[in-house]
């Protein structure tokens, strides 16, 4: 049991370190997610989550609002702004997965400790994803993340299937399969894009190389408190059974060292998971978030070519009337080059506009991503420093029971 | 790469001594091994003896001994009826590098599958776990060649003599199927033999309560081995976090990871400091317990062979028939059995002592190298914490 209450201490000490840097920015607004409440029984049932908000912009009404809501409230919310700034080049944060595993065994009532750490990680991740949501200056102002974070009812999201991360994964499939099927491939006069897309490649798979990396790590240090608790049991029976007083006394003061560096093993794979693993899994969705972005990119300009082509075609189909006597037709012809005139225009300004955008977000991203794994590794560092720092008061307190054996 | 093996398959052995066992050293009689050499299936020791006895052609000497022959010299103890009342050292474990070498193996035959670094590194971890192991049986050798050497009789039996100086191959086949098979048997009767004698009560004070402790100590470190060989095993498994790989994805000073990789390798030394003071040491004395448990379990069929003399001269005195020839046999089983008793006391005293010492120096080196390698560590992570922070 003091397990249990531990490492669920140590869960949210952790993700309280990485959000107070995200807080404390000169933002002026603070989001915490907490309180996760379970609402009806059986497989009806749903968390619930208090969602506070502390901010001093005049764009809220109050300073303070703190509102109710539930997991589907939040996949809502990401749909919508993705339909809305997706194309515009916008790299809108991805929401949290949904788990049919994890909640299924909340649902189920299931009080041990792998729900309950369930249910810790997705309040955590569900701060994160409004954080960096409220981070991005344009999604700060939309009305749906205005109404999201203050107005006390939400109407319900419709069709969550539709909302999953599954989902909007799927619709920036779509885009980047109609980037497959261009016909023309796009020149791209601009290296810099052709670059930019290359290292978000690269950094694609390392990443993802490096979250399995570090899953297998905690396994590995999981193992090794496991396996360093039963040895403390069996020094600590050796101990017991030693007729010599002196040493019998070192044993079980070993067999206690033992333990404690278990415990400290126990946390330290806390840190290693919470910390990294949790925020690895965050980039690995963001990626694929600026990867849709890219291929959104590429869809305005297949648009801008197709308008063009259809231009060129309703010019020759005018000339063609030229020749032919019918004036009604040679008019409409007119008013329809006209029309595919603006069009590609227009085009050529929506092309232009999302380039500049994802220059810019891009931009924001890496500052960002340098700020986060700066912070996350420090905290990582200062973890490791505070274990080794115990092992040393562990150790020299056994040291002089185990030079009193005479 | 198989190539590897062959660079350290020589070794000089120039560690400190045996760390398992305190031993009185004496000017008269001095072993240790002084080379090995590590071939295909076996390891040949270089057994150097310096002595001022006479019983030796010369003062100092060396012989290549392979593990059979040490095998051969403590079986002649085990079988030797005069050496009943000893604890006789405990038998160095047969030397296994097949692990080890089907990972070497493993490692050549996947080299096209990964980085040259990645190759270089792997290389240098396998070669030295090799290394180790091969330390390990040399030192395992030399304890028991040291214990015989420091008993104040064992040291003087012909067949020891023989075994040091001798510059011939012994000759000693292994035990073929058939012998295997006797010591099998040999054994049963021993541990049943050990379970009848267990269960009767001993007069002397002394004996029983060393049959007490004995029985459920060697039962608790045998425990305590097996639990510490995994925790070390898990232990070895790299587990510090490679935050190399963060460095290619944020322009973070290389300074910093660089500091992190010998954290990584003094992970790795504590693991191995951890094997060597620890795993070693309990693994020494589950063998030295058992060895403990055997000469007691000697005395106790002394004891019942005693008793059975003695109920067989009631009978001859009752029935005036072979009194005398039962007389005799029953002085000579008194004797045997003093004889055992009185050198048994004084081997498990000794054992004691022995034991308490030893464990004492390991215990205390393993919280000194503990202690040192974490404040290693705290030195690496807060200079390379401190280089980050400083890095706004």
């Amino acid at each position: 049991m003091p397990h249990f209450r531990q490492n669920r201490l140590c869960l949210r000490e952790y993700f309280n370190m990485f959000n107070e840097e995200e807080n404390r920015d000169t933002f002026d607004i603070q989001i915490s997610v907490s309180d996760p409440e379970k609402v009806g029984d059986g497989m009806n049932a749903y968390m619930v989550y208090k969602v506070l908000t502390k901010t001093s912009l005049s764009i809220f009404s109050r300073d303070e609002v703190c509102v109710k809501r539930r997991f589907s409230d939040f996949l809502g919310l990401h749909s919508k702004l993705a339909s809305k700034y997706m194309h515009m080049g916008y790299i809108v944060p991805p929401a949290p997965e949904k788990s049919i595993v994890g909640m299924t065994k909340v649902k189920v009532g299931k009080e041990d400790l792998s729900s309950v750490e369930f249910v810790e990680k997705r309040r955590s991740a569900l701060e994160r994803y409004l954080l960096r949501t409220v981070k991005h200056p344009a999604l700060l102002k939309d009305p749906d993340v205005l109404q999201f974070l203050e107005s006390s009812e939400l109407p319900r999201a419709v069709s969550t299937q539709a909302l999953s991360g599954a989902g909007i994964l799927r619709m920036v499939n779509k885009a980047a399969d109609a980037v497959n099927k261009m016909t023309i491939k796009m020149n791209e006069s601009d290296a810099w894009f052709e670059e930019k897309q290359q290292q978000f490649e690269n950094l694609d798979v390392q990443l993802r190389k490096l979250h399995a990396s570090v899953e297998s790590l905690v396994c590995h240090r999981k193992e090794l408190s496991v396996n360093t608790a039963s040895f403390a049991k069996s020094a600590a029976m050796l101990g017991n059974s030693e007729d010599h007083t002196a040493l019998s006394r070192a044993l079980s003061q070993l067999a206690e060292v033992e333990e404690k560096i278990d415990q400290l093993h126990q946390d330290q794979a806390c840190a290693d998971f919470y910390l990294i693993s949790e925020l690895l899994g965050d980039y690995v969705r963001l990626i694929t978030a600026v990867k849709g972005v890219f291929d959104q990119r590429m869809k305005t300009w297949a648009k801008c070519q197709d308008a063009q082509v259809m231009l060129q075609r309703k010019r020759e189909a005018e000339a063609k009337l030229q020749h032919a006597n019918k004036p009604d037709k040679l008019q409409q012809a007119k008013d329809e080059i006209r029309e595919w005139e603006g069009k590609v225009q227009q085009g050529e300004r929506d092309f232009e506009q999302i380039s500049k955008n994802i220059r810019r977000e891009v931009g924001r991203f890496e500052k960002d991503r340098v700020k986060d794994f700066r912070v996350v590794i420090i905290k990582y560092l200062e973890s490791l420093v505070h274990t080794q720092q115990q092992m040393i008061k562990y150790w020299e307190a056994f040291l002089p029971e185990a030079k009193a054996i005479a | 790469c198989l190539q590897s093996e062959e660079t350290i398959n020589h070794l000089f052995w120039d560690c400190p001594r045996a760390v398992n066992v305190d031993l009185q050293t004496d000017a008269t009689l001095q072993v240790d091994i002084s080379d090995a050499l590590s071939e295909r299936d076996k390891v040949k020791f270089t057994v150097h003896t310096k002595s001022t006895l006479p019983n030796f052609k010369q003062n100092e000497f060396s012989v290549v001994r392979q593990h059979e022959e040490f095998i051969w010299l403590h079986d002649s103890f085990v079988e030797n009826e005069e050496y009943a009342g000893y604890i006789i050292p405990p038998a160095p474990p047969k030397p296994d590098f097949d692990a080890s070498r089907e990972k070497l193996q493993k490692l050549g035959e996947g080299e096209g599958s990964m980085t040259k670094e990645e190759f270089t590194k792997m290389k240098q971890e396998l070669e030295a776990e090799y290394l180790a192991i091969f330390k390990k049986t040399v030192a395992m050798h030399e304890v028991f060649l040291c214990r015989v050497a420091a008993h104040p009789v064992l040291r003087k039996d012909l067949n020891f003599h023989v075994f040091l100086e001798y510059n011939q191959d012994l000759s000693v086949r292994g035990k073929n199927k058939k012998e295997k098979l006797e010591d099998f048997f040999k054994n049963v009767v021993k541990s049943a033999d050990g379970v009848l004698v267990a269960g009767v009560k001993d007069v002397d004070d002394f004996f029983e309560h060393e049959k007490t402790f004995l029985l459920e100590y060697h039962n608790r470190v045998k425990d305590a081995s097996a639990k510490s060989d995994r925790m070390i095993r898990s232990h070895k498994s790299k587990f510090l976090f490679s935050i190399s790989y963060f460095y290619g994805h944020s322009p973070l000073p290389l300074s910093c990871f660089q500091t992190l990789f010998p954290v990584q390798k003094i992970e790795a030394r504590v693991a191995a400091d951890e094997d060597l003071k620890l795993a070693d040491l309990l693994k020494y004395y589950l063998r030295e317990s058992q060895a403990a448990k055997d000469l007691l379990y000697r005395r106790g069929r002394a004891l019942a062979d005693y008793e059975n003399a003695n109920k067989a001269l009631d009978k001859a005195r009752a029935k005036n028939k072979d009194v005398l020839q039962a007389e005799t046999t029953q002085q000579v089983c008194c004797q045997k059995f003093e004889k055992i008793s009185e050198s048994a006391k004084q081997e498990l005293i000794d054992f004691k002592t022995r034991r308490v010492a030893a464990f004492r120096k390991n215990l205390v080196e393993l919280a000194e190298l503990e202690l040192k390698h974490a404040k290693g560590n705290l030195q690496l992570l807060q200079s390379c914490l401190g280089v980050l922070k400083g890095d706004t």
